[in-house]
């Protein structure tokens, strides 16, 4: 039985639709992230779990028991969970160590347990050095792990964060979505993160929902998001990538200049009709022209119309020399090529991803 | 929704009902419920009442271009030139803030009394000759005192403005060849216009709503002012329907000035007026600092060091006429009032419970009211917010007239008792602390509370623990601020109050009357010590600017 489960949860502003028939299981000690640009009811989404909201049709329920229906709900103080605020919401008023322990406190925990909990805790986030530190004096990275250590330390049922690193600047950024990862590996406590940024998302989650106009567009660990998005959406939103369309006829697909056997292409044998694919500009090959085929996949001539140096590596945007197919694509620095050389490019069929 | 009903009908005692119970006995024949016109006939049917308005329009419009011509120059020197000693030019501000403006008026009657006062003895003992040559009771005198007093909201209005314009304001001006006159002239406080006049305008509105200042001077000069005949219709025979019509106009004017003050200053001045743009210099004023001192010294003088010092003279006075001399000094007066006469000792133990009660009456439901309104508890909240501000449009006299219809007569006949004060007092500074705990709780975001919320504590733990400590300065600030005001309530007070309920200010009033200044002004200094003391303790724990921020 899944942990937390959101079953066909929506939620209306007035005539607006904010989160649409939502459906999400958590299992036990699993991270999930909610991603997706900005006002697409990820936050709404999280809100409802946390009780803060309630939803206008479905139902919540944690381990069994129904947390939020149209009917009423559990209020947010009475569901066991934790949650981290984009603010932090550090009170002000207390100091770095009674912040931490003040919803041990609210369980009533011995005296003498609280104060070990929390110098612990204080310990896993590297903050024990400040625990009689007002937050106003604390930096914003600092704040963010006493935010971490009060939300942790009670051991909640479902941790919940929204845009918990918005705030940080980049570098502290990274280095909190690594300390978040931490934590959680040592805790396994059952998260839901919201986030914008798919690195966030990608560096955390077990588990990714993609969420675009209140919707779901798809729940994968973020290796199969990658790889095969099966909508134009979370293939746009995530990394980016080229689309390109086939037309099935019979045992092959056909491109523009070039088919591709359906055995090639994983999950080949069910399409029908017109496709389109996702092909990521790390998935093909420029290789340099010439009269014989280089390699074994399928090949299309291409020149160079613009090229772009990142350091890491070439940006290439080429195009077919017959058609009007343009494809974006990544090279390695060594491969270095003019503007108007003529290329071949290489397909690799396994990692063109079809999508609805 | 239970605590919304209870808010509401709280409301609705103290604000709506008064309100309703005014415009309704402004309506309806004595001792009858039938409508009609004819009380409104009768208070504006006789030319003395019409002059009494005339003559309410003529002090406010005088004494808010005074208190122009006085606040304004400070102001410009306080914020933007190196005038020197300008945190106790500061201070004479917050002093003539402090003091109420019938304590001014007293000051200004012994010094300026027809003969008797020490600036016409002083120009007879100069010149020698038979008369003094200042009036107090007069037009003129009336004008002199409430522009005086009044002066500092001027002063805070246009001083808080030009705080925010940015030097390079000035600058271009100067780069086209303009003086530091001609700048200020024409750049700097054109800029602050907007400011200036919502000040000017809430003078006029302090200045028709008086009530002590216009009793003491215009009734020995034989005018009235609106204030004063609304008294008149408290006397016997009692004619309260007759009150409540003569009433309205204030009531409008009010209403539509402040309405008007609200536009003009919610522009902020300027668009330029953002506090961004940066660096403020203070203008270099050379030699000339030392006139824009002494400008504002006498400023200082005028509103509260004469005013105060003679009425300290009088305080520690055997006769107040006899003057500066060691066997005319004791400590009688002090004596009388705190420990023999049994009248002002219930006076004062009166008025600091009053105002007590009041301020934590007022700050409490604020607060609730507030919580409600920010936190978007209820569909119709803001209708809470609304009603907790509206007693700012109604004068104080204004005010009591309407409780008096509301509660004086039976089932609650409530007139005269400690009750009855405690709740206009608390109605009649409910927007001043609601503004500023709203602001409070506008600051505090929601998520600090959820924060709460979701670790497992319920609402009330939340605001127990982590809204109240963050609030702790602004329910401060609105406690001091409502009792510092309810402690020299006077216009509210005097229509209320019975022979045993009398407050401080009552009692000086009628002190007034019976020409004992030398107790009255005992009366009035143990007023001013605790009330400095009470905005002492506030500037400890608030900080410095809690009484002179706008609003």
């Amino acid at each position: 039985m899944s942990k937390l489960a959101l079953r066909g949860v929506s939620k209306l502003f007035g005539a607006t639709v904010v989160v649409d028939n939502v459906e999400l299981a958590l299992d036990e000690g699993e991270f999930v992230s909610l991603l997706g640009p900005s006002g697409c009811g990820k936050t709404t989404t999280l809100r409802m779990i946390a009780g803060f909201i309630e939803p206008t049709t479905g139902t919540i329920e944690m381990g069994g028991r129904l947390l939020s229906s149209s009917a009423g709900s559990v209020p947010p103080e009475r569901r066991q969970m934790s949650m981290i605020f984009q603010s932090y919401a550090v009170w002000p008023n207390m100091t770095v160590e009674e912040n931490v322990a003040f919803g041990l406190r609210l369980r009533q925990v011995r005296d003498a347990d609280a104060r070990r909990r929390v110098r612990e805790m204080l310990e896993v986030v590297h903050m024990s050095h400040l625990a009689q530190r007002y937050p106003s004096e604390l930096s914003g990275g600092q704040q963010q792990r006493v935010a971490l250590a009060r939300a942790v330390v009670i051991r909640p049922s479902v941790l919940l964060l929204d845009e918990p690193l918005s705030n940080l600047d980049a570098g502290l950024r990274e280095e909190m979505r690594g300390e978040i990862r931490r934590l959680h590996e040592e805790f396994r406590t059952t998260t839901v993160y919201v986030t914008h940024d798919q690195a966030e998302a990608m560096a955390t989650s077990d588990r990714i929902a993609v969420m675009s106009q209140g919707r779901i567009e798809q729940v994968d660990d973020p290796h199969t998001l990658y790889t095969r998005p099966r909508t134009r959406f979370v293939a746009g939103f995530i990394g980016r990538t080229n689309f390109i369309e086939g037309v099935c006829d019979g045992a092959d697909i056909v491109f523009d200049r070039f088919n591709v056997p359906r055995g090639a292409l994983p999950g080949g044998a069910t399409l029908a009709g017109k496709v389109t694919f996702s092909v990521r500009p790390q998935s093909m090959r420029l290789l340099p022209g010439g009269s014989q085929r280089p390699g074994p996949g399928p090949l299309v001539e291409v020149r160079v119309a613009h090229r772009t140096y990142l350091g890491e590596c070439w940006d290439y945007v080429v195009k077919a020399v017959a058609g009007s197919t343009q494809l974006r694509v990544t090279a390695p620095p060594l491969e270095v090529y003019d503007v108007g050389q003529a290329l071949w490019l290489e397909l690799d069929p396994t990692q063109m991803a079809p999508i609805v | 929704m239970l605590l919304w009903l209870a808010l509401m009908a709280v409301l609705a005692f103290l604000v709506v009902n008064p309100m309703f119970r005014l415009v309704s006995a402004s309506l309806e024949e004595p001792g009858s419920q039938a409508l009609t016109l004819a009380n409104y006939r009768a208070a504006y049917g006789s030319l003395r009442h019409l002059q009494a308005l005339l003559n309410s329009l003529e002090v406010g419009t005088g004494a808010a271009l005074l208190a122009g011509a006085l606040g304004v120059p400070v102001a410009w020197a306080v914020s933007r030139t190196d005038m020197p000693a300008k945190s106790f030019v500061r201070l004479m501000a917050l002093g003539a803030f402090i003091i109420p403006p019938y304590l001014g008026a007293i000051g200004w009657i012994l010094l300026t009394g027809p003969n008797a006062g020490w600036l016409n003895r002083l120009w007879m003992a100069a010149s020698g000759g038979e008369h003094g040559i200042f009036n107090i009771y007069s037009m003129g005198g009336l004008i002199a005192v409430v522009g005086f007093s009044s002066f500092p909201y001027v002063f805070v209005f246009t001083n808080s403005a030009l705080d925010l314009v940015p030097s390079e304001m000035e600058d271009a001006a100067n780069i086209l060849g303009a003086g530091t006159l001609q700048t200020a002239f024409r750049v700097t406080l054109p800029l602050v216009l907007p400011a200036i006049l919502g000040g000017l305008i809430v003078c006029f509105l302090e200045a028709i709503a008086l009530f002590g200042a216009p009793a003491m001077i215009a009734l020995p000069a034989r005018f009235h002012v609106v204030a004063t005949q609304l008294w008149r219709f408290f006397e016997y025979p009692l004619r309260v329907e007759e009150a409540a019509a003569y009433s309205i106009p204030l009531l409008l004017i009010t209403m539509f000035l402040l309405w008007l003050q609200r536009a003009l200053t919610r522009r902020k001045g300027y668009a330029t007026v953002t506090g961004r743009g940066g660096e403020r210099r203070m203008i270099r004023l050379g030699r000339w600092r030392w006139a824009a001192l002494a400008y504002a010294l006498a400023v200082g003088a005028l509103s509260v060091m004469l005013p105060l010092f003679v009425l300290l003279q009088a305080a520690f006075a055997k006769a107040w006429g006899r003057g500066l001399s060691l066997e005319n000094l004791t400590l009688g007066n002090f004596r009388y009032v705190l420990f023999e006469q049994t009248q002002a000792q219930h006076a004062i133990v009166h008025t600091f419970v009053y105002a007590g009660a009041a301020a934590f009456a007022a700050m409490g439901l604020s607060l609730g009211i507030a919580y409600v309104v920010s936190r978007k508890l209820f569909r119709w909240g803001n209708a809470l917010g609304f009603l907790c501000m509206a007693p700012i449009v109604i004068p104080g006299i204004v005010l009591a007239i309407g409780f008096y219809a509301a509660y004086a007569p039976p089932p609650l006949a409530l007139y005269g008792s400690a009750t009855m004060v405690i709740l206009a007092f608390t109605t009649r500074f409910l927007p001043i602390a609601y503004a500023s705990i709203a602001a409070g709780i506008g600051g505090i975001g929601m998520e600090i509370e959820e924060a709460v919320r979701i670790l497992g504590g319920g609402r009330l733990t939340a605001i127990r623990k982590v809204l109240a400590p963050l609030l702790k300065k602004s329910l401060a600030g609105a406690w001091i601020l409502v009792f510092i005001l309810a402690v020299r309530e006077l216009s509210t007070a005097i229509f209320l109050v019975g022979p045993d309920t009398r407050v401080i200010s009552v009692m000086m009033f009628d002190l007034s009357e019976e020409g004992n200044f030398e107790t009255l002004a005992a009366l009035g200094a143990i007023m001013l010590v605790v009330s400095i003391a009470i905005a002492s303790l506030g500037f400890r724990i608030i900080g410095r600017d809690f009484m002179l921020r706008r609003n």
